[in-house]
């Protein structure tokens, strides 16, 4: 069985190897292609299963590394490898299995696309991409793949490039993006300066007895620009609403297996270093608590479908990353696994719906879509109880152990604020419910249920978000926690009463939807007329898109028309002056050459003369 | 009694008529004789200082008559040039002529 993990580093080269077999082969076959993607990450998911059982089953605090050289020069290595733990073996199982179901989710939903074989073979490097990145042994290797992954995210966003939306969202994941990989590399620079290794290993040997905190709180500051580009953060955020624009199956990998993770994976694999800095844990906490009840507020009024799944992940992931501010890592982890589970259940779902309405998404235009797509429904059903939190689906659980650490790690003002975006949580995913999925049928559609190679992950995932949980839960002596841990990670034992509180909520916020929107006792309408501002404020986003472009417009156009005023006038001025000069002199001095051979002769004589009178005054100056 | 800087003086003016001459005049012959004036003013020169600086040897003569040698061929070369420019342009008015440019 140790040989399982001498061959693990297969694992992320496999879709490696299908994306450049479909690349330069198998192109012009769609079939042959996403036969070979899937072939591919199949064999990936069960090789990481065995991992698992392999990892699982033996010492929590086992580590298996091994690597070779990849980029050797003076000041930089930087290795290439495999590092096997518990966090890698967990990541591998849900990266693989959601990748797995989005794939053959995909064969339904792309069917008779003109770009389906590249399609998979996009599908393929970015899984690919995220496995290594889950496996890497160390910063350099780690921001290779991270930088991968945004590729493959601006791929496959843009995918239907012809859409100008999507194009425009693909060109802003990938800006937004690069902002926080920006900070995220001169951190691991730094850290290479500092403490000349990039090793997670020796990284950890090294800051455990490091003092210097003016060293250290830049670094964890820098690195954590990353998580929050990735795992879109305030005010990094605005790139993942807009994601949406990609096929939606690509929306649901990159909301929940493969690009946002990789953030809050960061956070947990470089929890040695965090741990260290209070300060710099306080600032991870702040923004993703903020992140959450910020995001969440905005879902309330959306009505997009994706768009209400979008900031539901943004709210989530904040949670995640509040979740390691607090020192909650085991949580943060565990919440990450559930959500890659529901929200990867509930974009596949909110797909399955958009396909049946053709290409419509406003839940306000859908309704009684449970009568007609059953299968659908009640998987989305079973996603968004796990989301909301409702006992004793996946989300529960994790959800729970963040709120458990918020309270019990002393930070009131974060548990209560995450308590009340549970219950927001609950509040807008049952309006989206009750709205679209049962209420009227307001425009008398004709939708239908998906075909079984649609509905078949969606069984699969919704079976998956329902026992993911118990994982970490008290019947199974938590054995996730009991893995997945960090030097600095804190865990506390299971509280009866936070569990019932956080319970009542989701199910507070469940029953005033099913009023609002089910029963309509309490009018949507007037609510909205009397909140208006607030109303506009959300629906608008916080015009937090609006600032950025007003920004834009002010410092990169401002900055633009400078410059330009510079080229034009200094640059231009300088070159066209000396040309106008040249010119001039040329045209004045023309008269001086008229042909005429008497001319010619005064100037002559002229010279001669002037010679003349020059020496003569210098001899009687002499002389004198 | 007439001295050396009669002579000069003499010389002076003959030199200035002929770059007045050079200058002022049109006619590609007019100008030919000008020059031939100034050349003679030099001439005047030589034969007065060879009189009155160093009476003993002639190379000032000497000279003075290398100078009317070269002035009787660079007057023969001009005087073809001119007859040859009239055969083209039937004119002989210098300022008629831009030649000297591109």
């Amino acid at each position: 069985m140790q040989n399982i993990l001498q061959i693990s580093w297969i694992i992320p080269v496999l879709p490696f190897l299908a994306f450049a077999c479909i690349g330069l082969i198998l192109h012009r076959s769609p079939k042959g292609s996403a036969a070979l993607s899937i072939l591919a990450i199949g064999a990936s998911f069960i090789l990481s299963v065995l991992v698992a059982i392999k990892v699982f089953s033996g010492d929590p605090g086992q580590v298996f590394e091994m690597s070779f050289r990849w980029l050797n020069m003076p000041g930089l290595n930087v290795d290439m490898g495999i590092l096997i733990d518990p966090l890698t073996a967990v990541m591998l199982i849900v990266v693989t299995t959601v990748a797995l179901l989005v794939q053959i989710y995909s064969l339904g939903y792309m069917k008779g696309d003109p770009g389906f074989a590249s399609y998979f073979a996009y599908q393929s490097v970015f899984a690919g991409s995220m496995l290594g990145l889950v496996v890497a042994s160390n910063f350099g290797q780690i921001f290779v793949f991270w930088e991968l992954v945004g590729m493959c995210s601006y791929l496959l966003i843009g995918f239907w490039f012809g859409r100008n939306s999507a194009k425009n969202a693909a060109i802003k994941a990938f800006v937004t993006n690069r902002v926080g990989d920006f900070g995220f590399l001169l951190g691991i620079l730094f850290l290479m300066i500092v403490f000349g290794t990039l090793n997670y290993g020796e990284l950890a040997v090294k800051i455990a007895g490091y003092e210097n905190m003016a060293v250290l709180l830049p670094i964890a500051i820098l690195l954590f620009f990353g998580p929050m580009g990735k795992s879109a953060q305030f005010p990094l955020h605005v790139w993942l609403p807009d994601a949406m624009e990609g096929p939606t199956p690509v929306s649901a990998l990159i909301h929940a297996a493969t690009m946002v993770a990789a953030g809050v994976y960061l956070i947990a694999r470089a929890f040695f270093i965090f741990s260290q800095v209070p300060q710099a844990l306080i600032l991870i906490a702040a923004v993703g608590g903020f992140t959450a009840i910020f995001a969440a507020s905005i879902a309330l009024v959306q009505n997009d479908i994706k768009r209400i799944l979008a900031y539901s992940t943004l709210s989530q992931l904040g949670y995640m990353v509040m979740a390691m501010g607090i020192g909650a890592m085991t949580a943060g982890m565990f919440h990450l696994m559930t959500h890659a589970f529901f929200k990867s259940l509930l974009f596949l779902a909110a797909g399955s719906v958009i396909h049946a309405m053709h290409d419509e998404q406003n839940i306000w235009k859908m309704g009684q879509l449970s009568k007609k797509m059953p299968v659908t429904t009640w998987t989305f059903v079973i996603g968004a109880l796990a989301l909301a939190g409702i006992p004793p689906l996946a989300g529960f659980w994790s959800k729970d152990e963040i709120l458990l650490g918020a309270y019990a790690g002393g930070y009131i003002g974060l548990y209560v604020l995450g308590s009340l975006v549970a219950f927001m949580t609950a509040f807008y995913m049952f309006r989206l419910i009750f709205t679209a999925f049962f209420g009227s049928n307001k425009e008398g559609h004709h939708a239908h249920e998906s075909s079984p190679v649609m509905t078949t992950p969606l069984i699969i995932l919704a079976l998956l978000s329902i026992v993911a949980g118990f994982v970490g839960s008290p019947f199974m002596n938590n054995i996730f926690g009991h893995f997945i841990t960090a030097p600095g990670a804190v865990h506390h034992e299971a509280n009866l009463s936070i569990m019932v509180i956080s319970s009542l909520l989701a199910l507070a916020g469940i029953f005033l939807a099913w009023l609002i929107y089910q029963k309509e006792i309490i009018s949507a309408e007037s609510l909205r007329q009397r909140f208006s501002g607030i109303y506009k404020v959300l629906y608008h986003k916080f015009y937090i898109d609006e600032i950025y472009a007003w920004l834009g417009k002010v410092f990169v156009d401002g900055g633009a028309r400078l410059l330009e005023w510079f080229d034009l006038k200094i640059i231009n001025g300088a070159v066209n002056g000396l040309a106008f000069f040249t010119g001039w002199s040329g045209r004045t001095l023309r008269y001086a050459e008229d042909g005429q051979v008497q001319t010619y002769a005064l100037y002559l004589f002229a010279g001669v003369a002037i010679l003349l009178i020059t020496a003569l005054c210098a001899v009687f100056t002499a002389v004198v | 009694m007439i001295g050396l800087n009669h002579y000069l003086l003499l010389a002076t003016i003959l030199f200035g008529i002929g770059v007045y001459g050079v200058f002022a005049k049109r006619n590609a012959v007019a100008i030919l004789m000008s020059i031939e004036l100034m050349l003679n003013a030099v001439n005047i020169n030589f034969v007065a200082i060879n009189k009155f600086i160093q009476p003993g040897n002639t190379v000032g003569q000497l000279f003075a008559i290398f100078v009317i040698v070269v002035a009787a061929a660079e007057v023969s070369v001009g005087l073809a040039l001119i007859i040859s420019i009239y055969r083209q342009k039937k004119s002989v008015n210098l300022s008629d002529f831009n030649l000297m440019k591109w």
